[in-house]
């Protein structure tokens, strides 16, 4: 695999040599577990298990509190759960808490990927099935925080399933379709809960499609440069077997996250949460800030930062004939924020993958890490003034980074000149000893 | 470089979790209670009092559904045996359905819903309310002084005050200087559309009064000291697991320290030839 040289799997016992032919499966796991891996990766490549750790902890977890959760009476038997089944408090904060770990990681691991080119070619296919990964997850989260049925549940449903009530024309009815009613309700219940069960598997098929595409071309790495394949010599120069080198760094690395996530689920587990949820969903009771789970602020942001009197909004909505109002031009504006970040392969042109030997783009880079903290937090804000201005602000940067400023720098910047080889990257953090 | 990175994020998620910011009411005052932080633990002689407060105080028109009559017996809460648990439940009535009738409640039954409307059930409201943290809905004070639903609660009982004189005498409700979302008289409201005082007119009078208790073993009974004992008591209403959750995280955390520990050796063993340490 890799279309990196190395050494195959050979059957050698007879029984081996029996399935081998019938099935190459053994075949398949030792290109997996020894996939020739850049020994340049620094302690940002160590993400990837996190997730898929955190993706089969909320599957183990979420399969048991499904035994337990019961759809007529979600909150008393989240309750229930709570105090009555064993270990019961420590699966659902263990599930709650697994969910603010996911996205976590996936931040850290798309940031990772946008400040060291991952996603420039070859490795598009794998960016896009990432993105893909990221959506599903949104999904799967939110269809989860429904289902403890508290006010924030409730409300956070009828706020996001009016999303695409706002779309012109048809809006209302794939509304009704998705509630399955016209307002949120048991049935909306029923569906959300069934379909929060089916996501994850989903994940799990786009996670086996992410680990193909990346172990076809092979890892990305700091430096930006591939790995040499002229020959199994020159390859082994560049890179060591996935085990035992990366998957001990991996789980060493996995290990510290475990004990903060530990401390987190153990000592503040309702920390991430939000407090509403401890009140029993209530459709005649507004909460008065309607606030998504800490992961979705930054896009809730972009969503509500277009208003009525924006002039962009103003001039779509005069284009379309009305038929583009505000709400619908935010639900675009939050999609489109996702949007633009899949298209990144496209837009990125410069030669240089690493961000590590641009010095202008690692200017833009940070500053877009700081947009996405501040619009996080301009998230949770309430609506009106000065978050508004400064939402729409917050917005504008991320559209401008991705359409604006990454096309233009690679025409523009003069990147320094990256090493020759992995192996001279590798070699100037930990210089060859003098010969003896 | 991502040292940063993992630190703003580690920052933001403090941020988001402010987002909880809910009412804009009078400071809220820490109390140092005895479960907060990683070692704390309850008191079970102040659930006793806080059991007692609520039995006495609140129970005629609040609910706490969600909480067994067993549950008082329980390893981690009130230290009660189960003989005095299943005393203290003898006392009581409850309705059953199956007979469409009153009878005598049993350790396997819950605690009733609240009497009138209006009331919330108060087994959850120290989860419920413990979003006021600030600063900036930066949320640090929940993490650095422990602070929470339980303050809160405490906070609206010794909030009852004399109404500002802006008030017109017969508007409805009772005022609290520390709660946010109650009806508020429109003469309390200057020209630029700010309150002139903190908190608002709730609908419960105070339900406390100074020695109104009589508590066994003598401790203050004046509305600070109940305020504060009913709060514990409804932390652990609503979270009566707790004590279980800190053990439970405190072997969790140990043993993968333990365990990180070795992997860091072993990765660093892996790694020593490579990286021309050995």
């Amino acid at each position: 695999m890799g279309g990196i040289p190395h050494d195959k799997y050979e059957p050698k016992t007879k029984p081996e040599k029996w399935l081998h032919k019938r099935l190459p499966i053994v075949a398949l796991m030792y290109d997996t577990i020894m996939i020739p891996t850049p020994k340049n990766l620094n302690w940002m490549w160590i993400w990837g298990i996190v997730l898929v750790f955190t993706l089969v902890l909320q599957i183990v977890t979420g399969v048991v509190l499904a035994m337990h959760y019961n759809v007529g009476d979600a909150f008393a038997s989240v309750e229930h759960i709570m105090r009555n089944v064993n270990g019961g408090w420590a699966l659902r904060y263990l599930h709650a808490n697994g969910a603010s770990l996911f996205f976590i990681a996936v931040y850290l691991h798309i940031f990772r990927g946008l400040y060291y080119g991952s996603y420039k070619s070859p490795r598009e296919i794998t960016w896009i099935i990432g993105m893909l990964i990221y959506l599903a997850m949104m999904a799967t989260g939110f269809l989860g925080y429904v289902l403890p049925w508290g006010q924030m549940s409730f409300w956070g449903a009828t706020v996001i399933t009016g999303l695409f009530g706002a779309i012109p024309g048809v809006g209302e009815s794939i509304q009704t379709w998705l509630l399955g009613g016209p307002a949120v309700d048991t049935p909306t219940l029923n569906r959300f809960f069934s379909l929060h069960y089916l996501l994850p598997f989903v994940i799990v098929a786009l996670v086996a499609l992410h680990i193909w595409a990346f172990h076809t071309t092979g890892n990305s790495n700091p430096s930006g440069v591939e790995v040499r394949r002229g020959s199994k010599e020159e390859a082994k120069k560049d890179t060591l077997p996935f085990w035992p080198y990366f998957v001990m760094k991996d789980l060493f690395a996995l290990g510290v996250i475990l004990v903060i996530f530990a401390a987190v689920v153990g000592f503040m587990p309702t920390y991430l949460g939000h407090p509403d949820n401890f009140i029993p969903a209530d459709p005649l009771v507004t909460p008065a800030h309607i606030v998504p789970e800490w992961y979705y602020l930054p896009f809730y942001a972009i969503l509500r930062a277009f208003t009525d009197d924006v002039w962009a909004v103003q001039l779509v909505s005069i284009l379309t004939g009305g038929i583009v109002t505000a709400k619908f031009f935010g639900v675009i504006a939050m999609f489109g924020a996702i949007f633009v970040m899949a298209l990144v392969p496209w837009l990125d042109t410069s030669k240089v993958k690493s961000g590590r030997y641009r010095p202008a783009f690692r200017f833009f880079f940070w500053l877009l890490v700081v947009d996405f903290m501040f619009l996080m937090w301009l998230g949770a804000m309430p609506a009106g003034e000065p978050y508004a201005s400064l939402s729409l602000v917050g917005s504008a940067y991320w559209f401008a980074y991705f359409l604006v400023i990454l096309p233009l720098l690679g025409v523009f910047e003069r990147p320094k000149a990256p090493p020759e080889t992995i192996e001279e990257d590798f070699d100037s953090h930990y210089p060859p000893k003098p010969a003896e | 470089m991502f040292k940063k990175l993992l630190l703003s994020a580690i920052l933001a998620t403090g941020l988001a979790s402010g987002a909880s910011a809910a009412p804009a009411g009078g400071k809220i005052a820490d109390v140092d209670f005895s479960f907060e932080g990683p070692f704390g633990r309850f008191d079970a002689f102040q659930l006793q009092r806080g059991l007692q407060v609520f039995t006495e105080s609140c129970a005629s028109c609040h609910g706490l559904q969600y909480l067994s009559y067993r549950n008082l017996s329980d390893a981690g809460g009130l230290g009660w045996t189960e003989d005095q648990m299943k005393a203290y439940t003898g006392q009581f009535k409850v309705y059953d359905a199956e007979a469409d009738d009153f009878r005598v409640a049993v350790p396997t039954d819950n605690f009733p819903s609240s009497q009138i409307d209006g009331a919330p059930d108060l087994t959850l409201m120290a989860k419920a309310r413990a979003g006021f943290s600030g600063p900036y809905g930066l949320g640090i004070n929940q993490v650095v002084k422990g602070m929470g639903g339980a303050e809160y609660i405490a906070a609206i009982l010794n909030g009852f005050d004399e109404p500002p004189e802006c008030a017109p005498e017969d508007f409805d409700g009772t005022y609290n200087s520390v709660f946010a979302p109650g009806g508020y008289p429109e003469s309390c409201v200057d020209e630029e559309g700010h309150r002139m005082t903190a908190g608002s007119w709730m609908g419960m009078p105070q339900p406390l009064s100074e020695e109104g208790i009589d508590y066994a073993d003598g401790s203050p009974n004046d509305i600070h000291g109940q305020a504060v004992d009913v709060a514990a008591f409804l932390m652990w209403t609503a979270e009566p697991k707790m004590m279980d959750r800190k053990q439970a995280a405190l072997v969790w955390v140990g043993f993968l320290i333990l365990l990180t520990i070795l992997l860091y050796l072993t990765n660093k063993r892996i790694w020593a030839k490579v990286k021309r340490k050995d």
